[in-house]
């Protein structure tokens, strides 16, 4: 106890100090690298860190909760437990993340150059060339793949929400739902045998038909997640503005969508990140080139995901230049999903409701 | 400006289940009627069917007839659309548009449904709306900002102001005071108090003094117990429903015996 007057407070209980807990991890880690080194100098092998870092946070969390069930009682030791193993788990999540970006960026920088954002393939065999062609084929066939299914995905979603009563609506969702798991392969077989059947052309290569494999797959994607921020706008708003003799399509139109295009937003910018990266659709549909080809409708078009696949494939007898092309289209392809979140937040930003006075 | 409205023999259903069974009442123009009873006794149910906004609710139907000025609301071929500009609703809790400013949230009836109108006509519009609803001194300066940043009681005059600004015949107000404190809800009564010398209207409300205070004339509704339907008990001028009523279980509920 410490030097009170009067009576203890009935409310306090024993508490571990503030430093305790990071106190306890280094001493944990310390423990157990301690451990490590003495058996990698009997056995003269090198000290594993990653194991002894693993086994010191399991000790961390074994001693914080006996310490803590000794000072503080049962239940901030099942606290402090849940805390410890629920921030464990964040980082290990996070740590193949970190990886991933700083193998890309680690690889992907040695190209990441002037000459690789304007030269396409055409005629290069070693080093040298870019990946131009496929830059433009990628936005182009996104772009297409988005600029179909967020009309239909986003109709759709309305439909569900504001009008859809009864079986056909639930017919809708089910098959939506079914969508959402067809394996991309799957799509890009529809769009080339759908096509080839058409044009009557067996071996129909064009970028448009990529986008349809695509719209596909994000079709499903976009009609989800705008149903949910439909679905969170208050009823009152729709009531509110019925009550001004507002028609139900206004209504629908001028209250309902502004206030959820920022969640809208969001679940397109999410649905785009998700088919940019497709690679089994596009290598049956829209083939691959070394060119470049500006024209959806005619011809092969590169996109990046196939060409970091032939890169990586293909290679030539001095493999080098082709991986280290691999891993900057590899990179470009995460700066365009990012610069695609960024602004989706942004546009969330401004369009979202204010709250100020 | 204001209407008559005639309710005959009026049922309202929620699919199978009866809301309100057999209400018969007239309400006059340039006055404030009052709907009280205890809760689930059909009271707003009944409100809404005023002017079709129950039919927001899936399932929802009625029978019997509701006139305004001789016009049956529910004759085949009627546009609810059409109703609810001659009928507006002032709702329990206040509801401003989130993404429109002051300005527009007044303008929102006009605007939603794209009438042209100049600025000039917008302006004065805004002014006299906020002005009918005691708002105009508070937010002149700030036409601009969000209508959610105001407070709860500005909100709802806000809501009020948006209601009057489509020069509706009628207001019908769901307990428009329920989310406020007293100030606001005084604010709010005086108004309805000036309202009146314009629009018929139409309160729910569960306090009974605030009836006592706003209406000219009351009804009281209450049901036989759960699951069944609520039923119009007495409806008199409201002097007589607060010292004389012709009906015991009135007489139980004004004077807070109920239950």
């Amino acid at each position: 106890m410490t030097d009170v007057t009067g009576p203890p407070n009935a409310l306090t209980s024993g508490r571990l100090p503030r430093w305790a807990t990071p106190v306890l991890l280094v001493v944990s880690w310390a423990v157990m690298l301690g451990v490590f080194v003495l058996m990698a100098l009997a056995g003269g092998s090198d000290v594993a860190i990653a194991p002894a870092l693993f086994l010191g946070t399991l000790l961390f969390v074994v001693t914080g909760f006996v310490l803590s069930l000794l000072v503080e009682g049962l239940r901030q030791a099942k606290d402090r437990l849940v805390t410890s193993l629920v921030v464990s788990a964040f980082l290990v999540a996070l740590i193949p993340l970190i990886s991933v970006l700083f193998t890309v960026v680690s690889n992907g920088r040695h190209r990441f150059d002037a000459a690789f954002f304007s030269n396409s393939m055409r005629n290069v065999v070693g080093e040298g060339g870019g990946a131009l062609h496929a830059i433009m084929g990628t936005l182009e066939i996104t772009g297409m793949a988005a600029l179909i299914s967020v009309p239909i995905g986003l109709l759709t979603a309305i439909y569900l929400v504001e009008y859809g009563r009864g079986p056909l609506a639930r017919a809708i969702t089910f098959f939506v739902d079914v969508m959402t798991g067809i394996p991309s392969i799957v799509a890009g077989l529809f769009a080339f045998a759908f096509f080839a059947l058409v044009f009557a052309d067996p071996g129909i290569r064009f970028g448009f038909g990529g986008s349809i494999a695509l719209a596909l797959l994000m079709i499903p994607v976009v009609v989800r997640s705008s149903e949910e921020m439909l679905k969170l706008v208050p009823n009152e708003l729709r009531e509110a503005s019925y009550a001004l003799g507002v028609p139900k399509w206004l209504t629908i139109l001028k209250i309902v969508i502004p206030t959820s295009i920022a969640g809208i937003t969001t679940g397109v910018t999410l649905a785009i990140a998700r088919v940019i990266g497709e690679t089994a659709p596009l290598l049956i549909i829209a083939g691959f080139t070394a060119s470049m080809n500006y024209d959806l409708f005619q011809n092969r078009l590169m996109s990046l995901p196939v060409f970091v696949y032939t890169q990586y494939a293909n290679p030539g007898a001095d493999v080098a230049p082709y991986l280290e092309r691999a891993w900057a289209a590899a990179l470009t392809l995460i700066l365009i999903v990012m610069l695609l979140n960024l602004i989706a937040r942004l546009v969330a930003r401004i369009f979202s409701p204010q709250l100020g006075r | 400006m204001s209407k008559r409205i005639e309710v005959e023999d009026l049922t309202v259903y929620y699919g199978k289940f009866t809301a309100v069974e057999d209400v018969t009442l007239t309400i006059e123009p340039r006055t404030v009627t009052a709907f009280i009873g205890p809760s689930g006794c059909g009271k707003s149910t009944l409100l809404r069917t005023l002017n079709r906004m129950h039919e927001v609710i899936p399932g929802a139907y009625v029978e019997g007839s509701v006139r305004i000025d001789g016009d049956d609301l529910y004759a085949p071929g009627v546009d609810p659309v059409l109703v609810r500009r001659q009928v507006g609703m002032v709702f329990q809790r206040p509801n401003p548009f989130p993404t429109m400013s002051i300005r527009d949230n007044v303008l929102a009836g006009a605007k939603l449904n794209n009438t042209r109108m100049s600025k000039a006509d917008a302006d004065d519009l805004v002014e006299r709306s906020l002005r009918s609803a005691n708002l105009w001194n508070e937010v002149k300066d700030r036409l601009g900002r969000p209508g959610s940043g105001l407070s709860g009681g500005q909100q709802q005059r806000l809501c009020i102001a948006r209601a009057i600004a489509v020069s509706p015949e009628v207001i019908l107000m769901d307990e428009p005071c329920s989310a406020l404190d007293p100030i606001s809800t005084l604010a709010i009564e005086d108004l309805i108090e000036e309202l009146k010398q314009q629009y018929t209207i139409v309160i729910v409300t569960h306090n009974i003094q605030q009836a006592s205070r706003v209406s000219d004339r009351t009804a009281f509704f209450t049901i036989a117990g759960t699951g069944r339907p609520g039923t119009l008990i007495e409806y008199d001028d409201t002097v007589t429903m607060f010292s004389n009523p012709s009906v015991q279980a009135t007489e139980d509920y004004v004077s807070g015996r109920f239950g």
